[in-house]
């Protein structure tokens, strides 16, 4: 199926992928421990409340944004770090069968792709 | 509730979440969102939201671990990935749409069904009609038999088990979770692909089916990070351990106490969501 010769096969490309997946969640993960620490130390005597539902504003719709740094910010940021994990899951993938030279799953990843960007951008 | 209760709270619940979800292989979220509404009185919206994110961090974190096995299909799940995706972008659609008590309802009723499900799973035989699409597709592959070799199979009834990933996806959009039950249920008991070929591949698709979604939740503000926080974290930690512990775990006794659970909170959720409480 390859034309690399099997320089470049799906259990190889599998494999790079879950250690890319695992490394995502990693980084995702110390980005939210480091926000949660800042936020509870900046907040620890304040009372929760969830039952009625305000709606949390995207704080990061703008690079400038992060540039006051709050403990929020760093929340937010680790959250949107995880949600990029899988979209550059199938980035990669995209990736790989364009080197394998399998365009049929070339196009299905791009149509992955495009409906994650999509949904992305399209927002509510 | 005080911010560093509150907290550890979320956290420890949705540690045990996580634990038992990656031990029975029915996921956290469908014990999480009951905890989080029920339990510390979470509006729905938030709720759902929190189980999105740790949806996406289970899934990715777990990966590894099941790519090094050898069962997953990159294939068969990204294939099964554009069904799902478009779904998931429906069913948030929707869920910015639909009034709370609804998606309560809807809930509980997904609760009750994987509770019935998990009773009864039992490998199948490999089908014998070979269907000319599963090679035309690039779907059929081999997963190892356990003595070293390896076996081979084919998808069967893709039609079918796309239209019903397309259905996993509108649920997990709607309700932020996983869906990996339905996820099975279609490879597994429709396209009759391999039990541990199917459980494996669909955790991979879960956490791109979630991203799907994951924008219009973020959009909507249903995505505090305050709340998901401990909650991504807490469920995170659980499932990883309990994908650890899988081997010396009782496993069809907490398969059945867990199915209990379910079924129970399925119920709290339809009553709740009925009078108008959640």
């Amino acid at each position: 199926m390859s034309d690399l010769g099997g320089a470049f096969d799906d259990e190889k490309m599998e494999r790079t992928m879950g250690q890319l997946l695992r490394l995502g969640v990693l980084l995702a993960g110390t980005v939210v421990v480091a926000g949660g620490v800042m936020y509870l130390a900046d907040h620890h005597g304040e009372r929760v409340n969830y039952t009625k539902f305000t709606g949390h504003p995207i704080t990061l719709r703008h690079p400038a944004e992060l540039a006051g740094s709050t403990s929020i910010a760093v929340l937010d940021v680790g959250i949107l770090l995880l949600v990029a994990v899988p979209i550059a899951r199938v980035g990669f993938a995209l990736a790989a069968f364009f080197a394998e030279r399998d365009w049929l799953y070339t196009a299905v990843s791009a149509l992955i792709l495009a409906v994650l960007v999509w949904g992305m951008l399209r927002g509510g | 509730m005080p911010l560093p209760t509150f907290t550890f709270l979320v956290f420890a619940g949705s540690f045990l979440a996580g634990l038992l979800g990656a031990l029975t292989g029915l996921g956290g979220g469908v014990v999480l969102i009951p905890l989080l509404t029920l339990g510390f009185h979470v509006d729905m919206r938030y709720a759902i939201g929190a189980s999105l994110i740790s949806v996406i961090a289970t899934s990715s974190g777990a990966a590894a671990a099941y790519v090094r096995e050898g069962y997953s299909s990159v294939r068969i799940g990204m294939f099964l990935e554009v069904a799902t995706t478009i779904g998931a972008v429906v069913g948030a659609f929707l869920a910015t749409r639909a009034p709370t008590r609804a998606l309560a309802i809807i809930f509980g009723v997904v609760l009750l069904y994987s509770a019935w499900l998990s009773r009864s799973q039992q490998d199948h035989a490999v089908t014998a009609e070979p269907n000319p699409w599963s090679d035309r597709l690039r779907l059929s592959g081999t997963y190892p038999d356990g003595r070293g070799g390896r076996t081979a199979y084919v998808v069967d009834r893709i039609a079918a088990g796309w239209a019903t990933m397309f259905g996993a996806g509108v649920l997990s959009g709607l309700l932020g979770i996983g869906s990996g039950a339905v996820k099975v249920l279609a490879m597994d008991k429709i396209m009759r692909i391999p039990f541990k070929v199917s459980t494996t591949t669909s955790n991979f698709m879960i956490g791109v089916t979630a991203a799907a979604s994951a924008g219009i939740y973020l959009a909507r503000g249903y995505v505090d990070p305050v709340l998901a926080g401990p909650v991504l974290l807490g469920v995170l930690a659980g499932s990883l351990l309990g994908a650890k512990a899988l081997v010396r775990a009782p496993v069809p006794l907490l398969r059945t106490i867990f199915a209990f659970v379910i079924a129970v909170l399925g119920v709290e959720m339809v009553v709740n969501g009925w009078m108008g409480r959640l």
